[in-house]
């Protein structure tokens, strides 16, 4: 089973509502996180506000907190970070996770061949 | 009857501050102990007094009040309750995360949310429990909880496995983790609190129309809940049948005409009133005059002190109007006179030759309706809160309800009527308004809270790394943080009254302020009967006791200090605000 592990900046709310601004990002990706359950993934999100032990226990995560604040969220998978300071799309979450889709998914994702890590400034994610 | 009759066992006093919550809490329990009964007051106000007031230094623990036998009394602050709380939090990860990650979690620890749950919890421990207050008839709350909190914990939701799950939503109650544990206690705690035979809610008002207002607000939101066991107590009133005194005559004219007007379902409620007691409300003996006014000694006729007193607005408004444009905020708590002070500012600047723009959150806005193209150079706008949450609801449940599923929508609706949402809301209302005062002056009468401008800080940083792709966040608003910050562009007034709450309040706001990087130009006290020129001996003997709270001000807090009269002439036009600034 492939493991996702989320690190969220430290927020009032994951949905965002507390935010300057709505967030359509935040909620998105909430839902996007749920269907990635429903394929089998297991999910693990966890806000820096309320869980910092698991920011602690982490040290590739302290590394790039401490490189900037501004590199969370980070999203894990199996142990390697695959993407900072940003909340990958659905298609972004298909492509690293190697999730297998039904043909009536198909047709909402383009999925590219190259796989694993790219750098967030990059532009790729 | 003066104080209000009491036949249950628990009893909660609500009301904006400054109205009397703590000095009636007191008088009514002072009044059951020396019936006889064994009584707890209990303070969850992180602004209380009642040490003052019962003249006794208390703690978390039951304290007895010496010379008052059967009363004791309690003090729990929230905010070091969820202070305490942050710290447990926090204070493991020092020296192990970055500072930058310090930082951002002690700064979602300071949220309105979290102290408001975490007085919550401190109530349910006394409330839900009875065998923790086994030794007592009576039991007095001088603050209630919000109607907020508790439509948030009567939410099945609330509880459902997701507080911890990855759709999240339950914001508020986000802060405390291990709530679950506590369910039982809260739901206790809820059905104790609409229980007719248990419970008496009394909603104390000034007899002022503002203040009237918000109590029916807090007696709707309450019956909706079911809690329908609810008594008013006008605390306060001035009454005289004839004077020749104008400030004396006017003061009991207003609050005449404002308890006539009254909404209706607040007038359907039993009602106690308290008389005017112009030497405020600290030690016993003054407690009993609450119970028993007619003992009170006639007032001394030597008139009103005469000490140095700060100036009048006048020379602020000099001094802004000399730079020709930039924002000036007046903030404080609500029923201190924002809309008044930031009305005849708009209009001083304006006669000084500046282009102004008046905007105002003053749900009944006649203050600047009267002036809207009265005058050249002046417009008003006006942000409707109410209209601005619509808006704001609407859009979020657009943009985000649609991907969530019933549950998640439930609490994400209720985060939305959380009194972050409205500030939220009213906030962008603010920063458009404050964009549009590039070129002349902008004066307002609401601000954010220091909170929600270090939310923005956060922010900012956050969208100008990441989110540039979205584009969400307005030039208005990014803008906004350094403006404020800037003291040649914003002016920042702290509107308070010589009393003890509102100076207390109004000190908090001044430290919420300085940690978010902006410095007060100015306080204003306003409605001092000291420099009224009333020879009312009642109200001669409230001036005096007004002195050490305008020193403490003009002294220790403001650095420039400006004070404007109790007027006899209500504020309101052209003329009536010309009378602000002398």
């Amino acid at each position: 089973m492939k493991k996702l592990e989320v690190f969220d900046p430290a927020m009032c709310c994951s949905t965002g509502v507390c935010g300057v601004d709505v967030d359509p990002v935040l909620a998105q990706f909430a839902a996007d996180l749920k269907w990635v359950e429903a394929h089998g993934v297991s999910v693990s999100r966890y806000n820096l506000g309320q869980e910092p032990q698991a920011f602690a226990a982490n040290p590739s995560v302290v590394k790039e907190m401490e490189a900037g604040i501004d590199r969370l969220p980070v999203v894990v998978v199996d142990g390697h970070i695959v993407s900072t300071g940003m909340y990958p799309t659905r298609e972004q979450l298909v492509q690293k996770l190697g999730i297998a889709l039904t043909t009536e998914e198909k047709p909402r994702v383009r999925i590219s061949a190259a796989g694993g890590c790219c750098d967030p400034k990059s532009g790729c994610c | 009857m003066a104080l209000p009759q009491i036949e249950t066992r628990y009893l909660f006093f609500t009301g904006k501050g400054g109205v009397g919550k703590t000095s009636l809490s007191c008088a009514t329990g002072l009044a059951l102990a020396e019936a006889g009964k064994r009584v707890l007051i209990v303070s969850t106000d992180p602004a209380s007094n009642l040490d003052e007031v019962l003249g006794v230094p208390l703690g978390r623990a039951p304290t007895a009040v010496p010379d008052a036998p059967g009363l004791c009394a309690l003090n729990i602050d929230p905010e070091a309750a969820a202070h305490a709380y942050r710290e447990r939090m926090v204070a493991p990860y020092r020296g192990i995360l970055p500072a930058a990650a310090i930082q951002s979690m002690e700064e979602q620890f300071s949220g309105a949310c979290t102290v408001e749950i975490a007085a919550f919890d401190e109530f349910s421990k006394l409330l839900g429990d009875p065998t923790a207050t086994a030794d007592f008839d009576h039991v007095i709350f001088d603050t209630a909880p919000t109607g907020h909190t508790l439509r948030l914990l009567t939410l099945p939701s609330a509880w459902g496995e997701f507080i911890s799950s990855s759709t999240g939503g339950a914001s508020c109650l986000g802060p405390l983790a291990g709530l679950e544990k506590q369910k039982s206690l809260y739901a206790a705690t809820v059905a104790r609190l609409s229980s007719p035979a248990e419970t008496t809610v009394i909603l104390v008002s000034r007899p002022e129309a503002a203040s009237l207002r918000e109590a029916e607000r807090t007696r709707g939101e309450l019956a909706e809940l079911g809690i329908h066991n609810q008594i008013l107590a006008v605390n306060g009133l001035f009454a005289v049948a004839q004077s020749e005194d104008a400030i004396a005559t006017a003061m009991s004219r207003r609050a005449a005409e404002a308890l006539a007007q009254m909404p209706v379902a607040l007038a359907g409620l039993s009602r106690c009133t308290i008389p005017f007691l112009p030497k405020g409300t600290v030690g016993l003996d003054a407690l009993r005059l609450m119970a028993h006014p007619e003992t009170a000694a006639p007032p001394p006729s030597e008139g009103m002190p005469s000490i140095p007193l700060p100036p009048g607005l006048a020379g602020l408004v000099d001094e802004m109007a000399c730079t020709g444009h930039g924002v000036v905020m007046t903030m404080g708590k609500g029923g201190v006179g924002k809309t008044v002070v930031a009305a005849a500012i708009a209009v001083a600047l304006a006669e000084r030759g500046g282009k102004v723009v008046l905007s105002t959150t003053d749900p009944a806005a006649h203050v600047a309706a009267t002036l809207d193209g009265a005058i050249p150079g002046l417009s008003v706008t006006r942000i409707d809160p109410r209209r601005e949450v619509a808006d704001y609801t609407a859009e979020v449940l657009a943009k985000a309800g649609k991907s969530l599923d019933s549950g998640a929508l439930a609490m994400l609706e209720e985060d939305l009527r959380s009194p972050c949402t409205e500030e939220i809301a009213v906030f962008r209302a603010f920063a458009r308004t404050v964009d549009e005062g590039k070129d002349g002056f902008v004066v307002l009468d609401t601000a954010p809270t220091g909170h929600t401008i270090l939310l923005l800080d956060a922010a900012e940083a956050y969208h100008r790394e990441v989110m540039r792709t979205q584009g969400d966040m307005p030039e208005s608003v990014r803008q906004l943080l350094p403006r404020l910050r800037d003291p040649a562009y914003t002016h920042v007034l702290i509107v308070t009254l010589p009393e003890a709450t509102p100076v207390h309040e109004a000190e908090r706001l001044q430290g919420d302020l300085a940690r978010a990087g902006i410095k007060p130009y100015a306080w204003v006290i306003n409605q001092a009967l000291l420099a009224s020129g009333t020879t009312d001996p009642l109200l001669s003997q409230r001036g005096r006791y007004e002195v050490p709270f305008i020193r403490r001000v003009d002294d220790e807090l403001a650095g420039r200090c400006a004070l404007i009269p109790w007027l006899a002439e209500a504020p309101v036009g052209k003329a009536g605000l010309a009378q602000l600034i002398r």
